[in-house]
């Protein structure tokens, strides 16, 4: 059994959730690597060096330049269908992008943000935002995958010895082209890769607020800024703050709960972490029933001495 | 231009959805049902769209058991013109979704396919891409802006990190997210108007779709519960906590 990883990269590299992604495939069968960009030589090199990696398909070209679904999901069926049994994306953005399109191509029925793998056909994923969890049997002969980054260790980027071969063929199918990008830029970490989140609700009451004491100890703690879904709908922050079952889903080291009272929805995006800490001043509230710490009190009193003491 | 908004009839968001005890499903027995939230959106943007004069005629579709009308009949009052209602008491999955979205996208040549980038039941987020995939059109998914430019689409795109901007040909596919538009209510009057507007009834034999399932459930089951941990009652304590984890040095 083969399975083709489409690795993310971003600036020339890789991607975490690549990694992720090549644990899940090594299960499956011999992982083969699918970069597609342009100049992405670098890249192919990385790629051929992670751990477990036997084949680097290399697709280079302008066409390929902003990873655009239409022109890479054709690269991948062409590739699956030459010698793979399985595609396998991260269930990042770029992932859910391209993978369903090249499920659609083979007739395959796609499994979305798998969680663990019982079989060569078994898979396991969240459904209802994480409120059930379902384990499906796959009866297509090919079998095309997103997986949960936060549910598969990385691969280590080091020690393996795949070798890269160009792939000819594709270009641009001129359905879509790449106008431009805002990438939040950003001094703190990630939030779906990030070891420690610090995140804010509505019981901050302002955009202001959130960013005088979040922020800070967010910094301190060198930990990623998130927001329940009520913070954002009242404009506190961004959208790409959010996490929920409608925004991130985050498995980090420490998830601090800040005013966040714990809507089923947000729970959903972040009950998976390892040690969770709400501070509330409503000892009622929800997120209380997750938390490994709790500490009930005015958050503008306490996130400020624990901002100052840590 | 002809916008073909697909519309699915849910679980309600507000509700918690509860593991049936014989681990085959979630229960949907006397369950509060709603338009997929994210669909709802998809409606909204293709009636700003008509609004703007950048389409002529917005038709609703669903895919499911005949109660997916009351869906169909909120889209119409909140504005959509006709609607079609695909009926299957069987669990459709989006690959076969998305083939007789196609197949209805092949008799109506809409300009545009809007529809929400996933359910918030089976969590799939792969209609629209697998759509654009089988007509061999361009797809803008998890939009948070459309604008229409003569015969191309420019589509900013929430991804991880920021946003993008992709420029598609027209036909083309836009999935939603979020933060494109808050999708209005249906006033009183519209939702008596929606009730006379047309309807028409099929099924996936009439598009010759074999909607028979590719994955087999095995098993539905409850998350792990996560146990509640301790209060701690100061700042000082968490922080010796903390320490103890390991999370601060």
């Amino acid at each position: 059994m083969i399975a083709l990883v489409l690795v993310e990269h971003e600036g020339g590299h890789l991607k975490d959730a690549t990694l992720s992604a090549v644990t899940a495939a090594a299960k499956l069968g011999e992982v083969h690597a699918l970069v597609a960009g342009e100049g992405v030589g670098a890249v192919a090199e990385a790629a051929a060096k992670i751990a477990g990696v036997a084949r680097v398909h290399v697709a280079d070209g302008g066409a390929y330049a902003h990873q655009l679904a239409e022109n890479v999901a054709p690269v991948a069926v062409a590739i699956v269908n030459d010698h793979c049994d399985y595609f396998v994306a991260a269930a990042t953005t770029t992932g859910k992008n391209v993978a369903p399109r090249v499920a659609a191509l083979l007739d395959v029925m796609q499994v979305s943000d798998v969680i663990a793998i019982e079989g060569p056909d078994t898979f396991v994923r969240p459904i209802y935002a994480g409120n059930a969890i379902a384990t499906v049997k796959s009866s297509d002969a090919k079998k095309v995958l997103t997986v949960r980054g936060t549910a598969f260790e990385k691969a280590a980027a080091e020690g393996g010895s795949g070798v890269v071969e160009p792939y000819a063929g594709g270009g641009d199918a001129g359905l879509s082209s790449f106008v431009g990008a805002e990438i939040a830029a950003s001094e703190r970490p990630e939030l779906t890769s990030a070891k420690i989140i610090v995140s804010g609700g509505r019981a901050l009451g302002s955009s202001d607020a959130f960013h005088q004491y979040i922020e800070p100890l967010a910094d301190k703690l060198g930990a990623a800024v998130g927001a329940s879904r009520a913070a954002v709908d009242a404009g506190y922050v961004p959208n790409d703050y959010q996490v929920g079952q409608t925004g991130k889903i985050v498995a980090p080291e420490c998830y601090v709960a800040i005013g966040i009272s714990g809507a089923i929805q947000h729970l959903a995006g972040m009950k998976d972490s390892k040690l969770i800490v709400a501070i509330n001043k409503d000892e009622e509230a929800p997120i209380f029933q997750v938390a490994d710490l709790g500490l009930v009190g005015d958050l503008f009193k306490i996130v400020p001495e624990l901002t100052e003491k840590l | 231009m002809k916008l073909l908004v697909p519309v699915k009839r849910v679980i309600d968001y507000n509700v918690k959805p509860r593991v049936k005890a014989d681990g085959t499903g979630v229960d949907l027995a006397n369950v509060k049902m709603s338009m997929n939230p994210f669909d709802e959106i998809a409606v909204e943007e293709a009636i700003r769209l008509k609004e703007k004069g950048a389409a002529s005629e917005i038709v609703a579709v669903s895919i499911g058991p005949a109660k997916a009308q009351e869906t169909l009949r909120t889209a119409l009052a909140m504005g959509a013109d006709r609607a079609i209602l695909v009926q299957t008491e069987d669990a459709v999955e989006p690959l076969a979704v998305a083939k007789i979205l196609a197949a209805i996208a092949k008799e109506e040549q809409p300009g545009m396919v809007i529809l929400g980038k996933q359910a918030i039941d089976d969590d799939a987020n792969q209609t629209g891409q697998m759509l654009a995939a089988l007509l061999g059109w361009g797809q803008g998914t998890f939009a948070s802006k459309v604008e229409v430019d003569g015969e191309q689409v420019n589509v900013t795109r929430e991804v991880d990190g920021g946003l993008e901007t992709v420029r598609l040909k027209l036909p083309a596919i836009v999935t939603t997210d979020l933060r494109l538009n808050e999708p209005r209510y249906a006033s009183l009057p519209n939702i008596m108007k929606a009730k006379s507007k047309p309807l028409a009834s099929k099924t996936p034999a009439d598009y010759g779709v074999e909607t028979a399932p590719r994955l087999q459930t095995l098993s539905v089951r409850e998350p792990s519960k996560r146990e509640a941990g301790i209060k701690v009652n100061s700042v000082d304590e968490l922080i010796d906590r903390l320490r103890t984890a390991g999370v601060v040095g």
